[in-house]
């Protein structure tokens, strides 16, 4: 079994993010991080592979930086690892990210592509489905339970109006939530032998992808302008004197909610 | 601008969402169509006319009954290409944004996600998007097209205006990977009151319940409202209340028109997957709690009086 496990290097924390308003794009000069949501699909490739024997590989899209999230990969017990960092790619929206990572993972003929639910800067949810459309293979996202047998994988996920379970034969793309495992913290010995483990970083031509295809010119979508959020209005407070809930129900009345 | 609106159903009727997203579509300029995808829900299709859609496309196949993406993926790369939509907008849920990002891949589409408006400005489209925790409202756009939009689910309203539309029924050939996920079990949950996505009224719990008991408080005012109840990240680990009514950065976005929120802190975490709601109400006992910086009402005192006594004045201005 192998397995490909998709990460992605983001910037650490949530409040000191920001975007640069020259280029529009987020800030990633400052301390970053293995995206949270992508450390569970990396511990569910291990589960499998402790189960099933096999192989996992770390695949990164991201600068130079990134490597640190590869290495925690590797730590926690990842095998080896491409990384596709290219000042070329950088700033590449969904569509030209999809154009580099997906001719990265094609070669590699995974029998599972892994992907955390969501990146933790960009909040989108999108990469699994639109990868698996490029390499033509099935996908299940948000999955919460998953069991592997007869070259079937079987995911059981939420939606908006209870579980799903859905089956899909291998190869397949599964997007992991973070309901499915508690990620484990790499060992000592583990953080020692990262580095001596097999890694790659490579180009987009060194996968096979025009620079064309990524970056600014191979993004479809722009960021024109950056806006305050829009002002909510003043707060009313108001401290509970046991007027409390006929000055709520007079306020829903007014805003003409109840 | 000829625009598709991808119309998602449950349970036989269309989701208020989808409709919400029709009624906005049909707002802008140029012909605004919708698009149903399913088995047994041609009927489905002609109820969107009254919000909107001058045309509603309808794929009626067995292929298409369970709501699984990439069959969708194919009706809707077949239904851009024969119609020569421009623009293709959905309304957020776990199946559309799996469809919406195949298509982008399919397409090489550009898509935008998490959209909390659309405008029309100097003739190109603008979305609006909040992010980084909604400290920045980011304008985005499209170079190219069809561009794809997701909207945030419950942003925008669905108006009826009483229009007709005319359904066309449309083929679809499948990519044999399209097919190769299949759904074993659909398990309902059981639920009285709307889907938290779905709902106009939210009514929310935190840590400051003090015991899963306690949720019966909000549960009690949520039906008095006609409202769902939703809760934390952090009553939810515990183990209170089930992960599907979580509001928050792992759990849902929701933006209804009205907010309750009780016993909670507005962490950010909370404040990201909520924050766009209409009115927000808080009830904490802590004066300090960062909700009451970014609600409307803030009342400071004990929900397990206030609560209980507001759900008998909803109770009674509503009967």
């Amino acid at each position: 079994m192998k397995i490909a496990v998709c990460i992605k290097h983001v910037p650490e924390g949530t409040t000191h993010r920001r975007i640069n308003p020259d280029s529009k794009r987020l800030d990633r000069s400052g301390e970053g991080a293995i995206n949270p949501f992508d450390t569970h699909a990396v511990e569910e490739a291990l589960r499998i592979k402790e189960a099933e024997g096999g192989e996992v590989v770390v695949v990164s899209m991201g600068p130079p930086s990134a490597q640190d999230s590869v290495r925690k990969a590797l730590a926690m017990g990842g095998d080896g690892a491409i990384l596709i960092t290219d000042d070329a790619a950088a700033g590449s929206d969904l569509v030209a990210t999809t154009n580099a990572l997906a001719a990265a993972l094609e070669p590699e003929n995974a029998d599972l592509i892994l992907f955390g639910q969501q990146a933790g800067d960009s909040d989108g949810a999108v990469l699994s489905a639109a990868v698996a459309d490029r390499l033509r293979r099935p996908v299940i996202s948000q999955v919460a339970e998953l069991t592997l047998s007869d070259g079937k994988v079987t995911g059981k996920r939420q939606t908006e109006f209870g579980y799903d379970t859905i089956e899909a034969p291998l190869p397949a793309v599964v997007a992991v939530s973070d309901a499915i495992n508690e990620p484990r913290y790499p060992s000592l010995k583990g953080i020692m032998g990262a580095r001596s483990k097999p890694q790659r970083t490579v180009t987009v031509s060194e996968v096979g992808v025009d620079a064309s295809a990524v970056g600014d010119p191979g993004s479809k979508t722009t960021v024109e302008a950056l806006n305050d959020p829009p002002p909510r209005g003043d707060t009313v407070k108001i401290e509970d004197d046991g007027s409390a809930p006929e000055k709520i129900v007079d306020y829903l009345a007014e805003k003409k909610v109840l | 601008m000829a625009t598709l609106v991808f119309l998602e159903h449950h349970d036989g009727e269309l989701l208020k969402s989808s409709l919400g997203v029709l009624s906005k579509a049909a707002e802008l300029d140029g012909d605004v169509a919708g698009v149903v995808l399913g088995s047994g829900v041609r009927d489905l299709a002609a109820g969107a006319g009254a919000f909107g859609a001058s045309t509603v496309f309808v794929a009626d196949k067995p292929e298409l009954e369970a709501p699984l993406p990439q069959p969708r993926v194919d009706a809707l790369a077949r239904l851009v290409a024969d119609q020569g939509f421009d623009t293709v907008v959905f309304a957020a849920s776990v199946l559309s944004a799996d469809v919406a990002a195949g298509l982008s891949a399919r397409l090489g589409a550009g898509l935008n996600w998490d959209l909390t408006d659309l405008v029309q400005q100097d003739g190109s489209l603008i979305g609006k998007r909040p992010a980084l925790g909604d400290s920045v409202y980011v304008d985005v756009g499209w170079t190219s097209e069809p561009r794809l939009a997701l909207i945030r689910a419950g942003t925008f309203e669905a108006k009826e205006t009483g229009g007709q539309a005319e359904v066309v029924d449309f083929d679809v050939e499948f990519e044999d990977f399209s097919l190769a996920a299949t759904m074993v079990e659909q398990a309902h949950a059981e639920s009285e009151g709307p889907s938290i996505e779905e709902a106009e009224v939210i009514v929310a719990g935190g840590r400051g319940l003090g015991s899963p008991e306690n949720f019966k408080l909000v549960e009690e005012l949520a039906k008095a409202l006609g409202g769902a109840v939703a809760a934390t990240r952090a009553v939810v680990d515990a183990g209170w209340y089930p992960y599907a009514t979580q509001v928050g950065q792992t759990g849902k976005t929701v933006s209804p028109k009205l907010y309750v929120a009780c016993g909670i802190s507005g962490a950010i975490q909370h404040k990201v997957g909520m924050q766009s709601s209409g009115v927000i109400v808080a009830i904490n006992k802590d004066p300090n709690a960062p909700i009451f910086e970014f609600c409307d009402l803030g009342v400071v005192g004990d929900l397990h009086e206030i609560v209980p006594k507001l759900t008998e004045l909803v109770q009674q201005r509503r009967s």
